[in-house]
């Protein structure tokens, strides 16, 4: 390895620094989910300091799981991946570092300017003016690096999830410009240029679209590296991911108005979002089939490999949520299942299920790698990890379908007299119990995270990580 | 807004999207002639080892999607989904919304009709007018006044005698049937802050609050200002909703600095109207209501003779 100087070498600083960054911010974005969920049952705990109230940490909460810790993980494997599958180094080292410690800066800006109280009050768009700038320019150098990388790539062919780690990345470009115009009229303060029900339609285009292509293209290219390398198997049907690539992001940009029935915006747009949604399902479902029957024929791996096991459980997850997206937008649904628990139950059952565990399964496979290691320091660690953050997810997601399902029956009980038979707070009284429950269900899985970050720091103390040389692109053909 | 035009542009982008769907089906399953044969493994590798078959699509789930596609096609012209186009069942929310608003009041109509013509004061000794009055009052009033109607800080308690408009029957009909807005404009600038302070000292003294007498006299030559509206004996103006500053009774609170905030800034309370509830469910209301001050508390009086 003498000549290791001439020869070019992936670019795995960057990704390396991603990794680990994804573990930190997804234990302090649980956490703090962890405390929003105590606060609601035992509402003392803001101990009347304003920024650690509820509706301050809950948009600290959000912001940081999606965004440092859902966002760190799929730039770092995007970057990885994008290297990986076009036998080429990085575009550009020096943009990748920039897009590393300009998202780290933008999520610090985050977390201080939630808790401070500025806010955009748009909900997963709640960052003020100056960091939507930046975001921006970082966006567009992360586009840089990875669209330059697969421009310079050594293979013809472009694999599968770049198509979804592209997808994503203009998407959300498109999406983060517009849904953010806003005026400012201070360093902290502006107003969003849209108003009323266009404001409204403006935000959920924009907030199912972040749900869409945020948490499901980009981790369907995840999927699409990470679990046919840890199966070693190929990839089920070349067809069906064509097919569900197109479908999903061109059917995806419709369904925004779902979180609107009954409201203002007029009736044409409501049913073209719900039609459009349950239109949503094959799609979705096909990566999930392109997922699971990968593993056909390496069954037996999953009773010993716990990395595989995280990986099939959340796409599990990925099918249950995709199917009860669908489910939710049908009007009639939506009557019961809208502004109750159910609705924090199907996100967190996306986004613990399908998003966190195969984030999970992914670093588990990626970090030993990146520091030279076959594998983890403890693969029985992994398999702890498994099992206390399923509990979580199931205690988590149970609790909150029985609450919103028993919210949603309570708010439309009618007397004999035709008066309501509960005011809302008793509403909220009866879900005190399930509150508990999911507190319990959202610290399980954060002490998940906890084995995780031992288990990585004993994997990667005291590794001197080499630099790994280009495989040639005749080993691709 | 919605011009012929504009629902052209959506019908054809929305038709063409899901069309579009079942056509990008079509095509990726036609089989190429140089493609390898069906469940093999094409020969493109990345990364090593990183390869793909060539397997069909799953037939159940091409027939989920093509049902999809006609399910979309079909709520399109069923329902408003292409502008102004399709909605052959002629749906919208507003007519659902009427339709069981109908259904409701045909329903709950004779409930309420049993109770038609009898003065407030009648069914306020009538458990079962009592009764409906308690489920009214728990779903338009105790969000501000409170499951007990004890009131909240800036929201009457209305198990008192103590009343802004007025206690008698009719008066509680008119406050519920339109609505009340009490204004008190912003004296800081006019008394100036030594100005307030006597104002404050004098106010509080007529509830028996302690202060220097040279201030609550001085207070009390200023008062002048308030009698306008509070009277000169400081028992207040039902007629304007003027609150009695003598009874130790606070609608926003008592103390040195929130009578302080009240003089200097002023106060606004808003109650709104609820003429649409209909004359028959505000006389029940208003009777449940009058009978809280009247010895009636809670239909737990029922059955007393």
């Amino acid at each position: 390895m003498s000549d290791i100087k001439t020869q070019e070498t992936y670019n795995d600083t960057v990704v390396r620094q991603f990794a680990i960054m994804t573990v930190v911010w997804g234990i302090v974005g649980m956490a703090v989910g962890v405390l929003c969920a105590a606060q609601l049952y035992w509402p003392a705990l803001n101990f009347d300091i304003p920024w650690l109230t509820y509706s301050r940490i809950r948009p600290l909460h959000t912001n940081a799981v999606i965004f440092a810790f859902g966002g760190c993980a799929l730039i770092g494997t995007s970057f990885h991946v994008a290297q990986r599958t076009c036998h080429v180094r990085l575009y550009s080292d020096r943009l990748a570092a920039f897009v590393f410690w300009g998202w780290q800066v933008v999520i610090l800006a985050a977390a201080v300017s939630l808790p401070l109280g500025m806010t955009q009050g748009k909900e997963y768009a709640e960052l003020e003016w100056p960091i939507d700038l930046l975001i921006t320019v970082v966006w567009v150098a992360y586009a840089v690096v990875f669209f330059g990388t697969l421009a310079v790539r050594r293979v013809r062919h472009i694999y599968v999830a770049n198509w979804f780690y592209g997808a994503f990345i203009v998407t959300i470009a498109v999406l983060h410009i517009f849904n953010n115009l806003a005026i400012p009229v201070s360093f902290t303060k502006s107003y969003v240029i849209y108003s009323g029900v266009v404001d409204a339609m403006m935000q959920w285009w924009y907030g199912h679209n972040a749900v869409g292509f945020f948490l499901t293209a980009g981790f369907l290219g995840m999927m699409y590296y990470f679990v046919p390398k840890q199966a070693q198997r190929p990839i089920y049907s070349y067809r069906l991911s064509v097919v569900h690539f197109w479908a999903l992001i061109s059917v995806y940009m419709w369904a925004g108005p779902h979180h609107l029935h009954y409201t203002s915006l007029p009736d044409w747009v409501q049913s073209i979002g719900m039609a459009f949604s349950i239109l949503l399902l094959a799609p979705s479902w096909g990566g999930m089939i392109n997922g699971i029957m990968t593993l056909s024929g390496a069954w037996h791996k999953l009773r010993t490999d716990p990395i595989l096991k995280f990986m099939i459980t959340s796409l599990s997850f990925y099918g249950m949520s995709t199917f009860e997206g669908p489910m939710m937008s049908i009007k009639t649904v939506n009557a019961l299942s809208h502004y109750t628990d159910w609705g924090i139950a199907h996100v967190h059952s996306g986004a613990l299920g399908w998003v966190a565990m195969m984030t999970i399964g992914s670093m588990y496979y990626l970090i030993p790698r990146l520091y030279n290691r076959a594998e983890m320091y403890s693969v029985r660690l992994i398999d702890v990890h498994f099992w206390t953050s399923t509990i979580g997810v199931v205690l988590y997601i149970a609790s909150m379908w029985s609450a919103g399902v028993m919210q949603g029956l309570m708010w439309r009980a009618f007397n004999a007299d035709g008066t309501l038979t509960y005011s809302f707070v008793e509403g909220v009284k009866a879900t005190y119990p399930f509150y508990l429950v999911r507190f319990a269900g959202g610290t399980l899985f954060l002490v998940g995270m906890l084995i995780m970050a031992y288990n990585v720091w004993m994997t990667v103390r005291d590794e001197k990580p080499a630099p790994v040389r280009v495989m040639p692109a005749a080993a691709g053909v | 807004m919605m011009t012929p035009g504009l629902s052209v542009i959506i019908a054809i982008v929305s038709i063409l999207n899901v069309v579009g769907c079942g056509w990008l089906i079509w095509w990726t399953a036609r089989r190429r002639p140089d493609e390898v044969s069906q469940g093999e493994v094409i020969d493109h590798v990345w990364d090593g080892d990183l390869r793909e078959r060539n397997n069909p699509m799953p037939r159940w789930w091409l027939i989920l999607f093509f049902a999809s596609i006609g399910f979309c096609l079909l709520y399109f012209a069923l329902y408003p989904a292409l502008g102004t186009f399709g909605n052959l069942l002629h749906w919208s929310k507003a007519s659902q919304y009427e339709a069981e608003m109908t259904a409701a009041r045909r329903e709950y109509a004779p409930v309420y009709a049993a109770f038609a013509g009898r003065s407030v004061e009648d069914l306020s000794k009538d458990p079962r007018a009592l009764a409906l009055g308690h489920s009214l009052f728990a779903n338009n009033c105790v969000q501000c006044h409170g499951s007990d109607a004890r009131g909240a800080r800036g929201f009457p308690n209305l198990t008192d005698q103590d009343w802004l408009y007025g206690g008698t029957p009719d008066r509680i009909v008119e406050t519920i049937t339109n609505g009340r807005e009490g204004v008190m404009p912003a004296l800081g600038e006019v008394l100036g802050p030594q100005g307030v302070t006597e104002v404050v000292a004098y106010v509080r003294s007529l509830s028996g609050a302690q202060a220097a007498p040279a201030l609550i006299e001085a207070g009390r030559a200023r008062f002048v200002l308030c009698a306008a509206c509070h009277g000169a004996d400081a028992k207040g103006n039902q007629a304007i909703g003027a609150p009695n500053l003598s009874d130790d009774i606070w609608l926003y609170g008592g103390s040195e600095a929130t009578v302080r905030q009240t003089v200097t800034y002023g106060r606004h309370g808003q109650m709104p109207s609820h003429r649409w509830l209909g004359e028959d469910r505000i006389r029940l209301l208003a009777a449940y209501v009058y009978s809280l001050s009247h010895g009636g508390g809670t239909p737990a009086v029922a059955g007393t003779p």
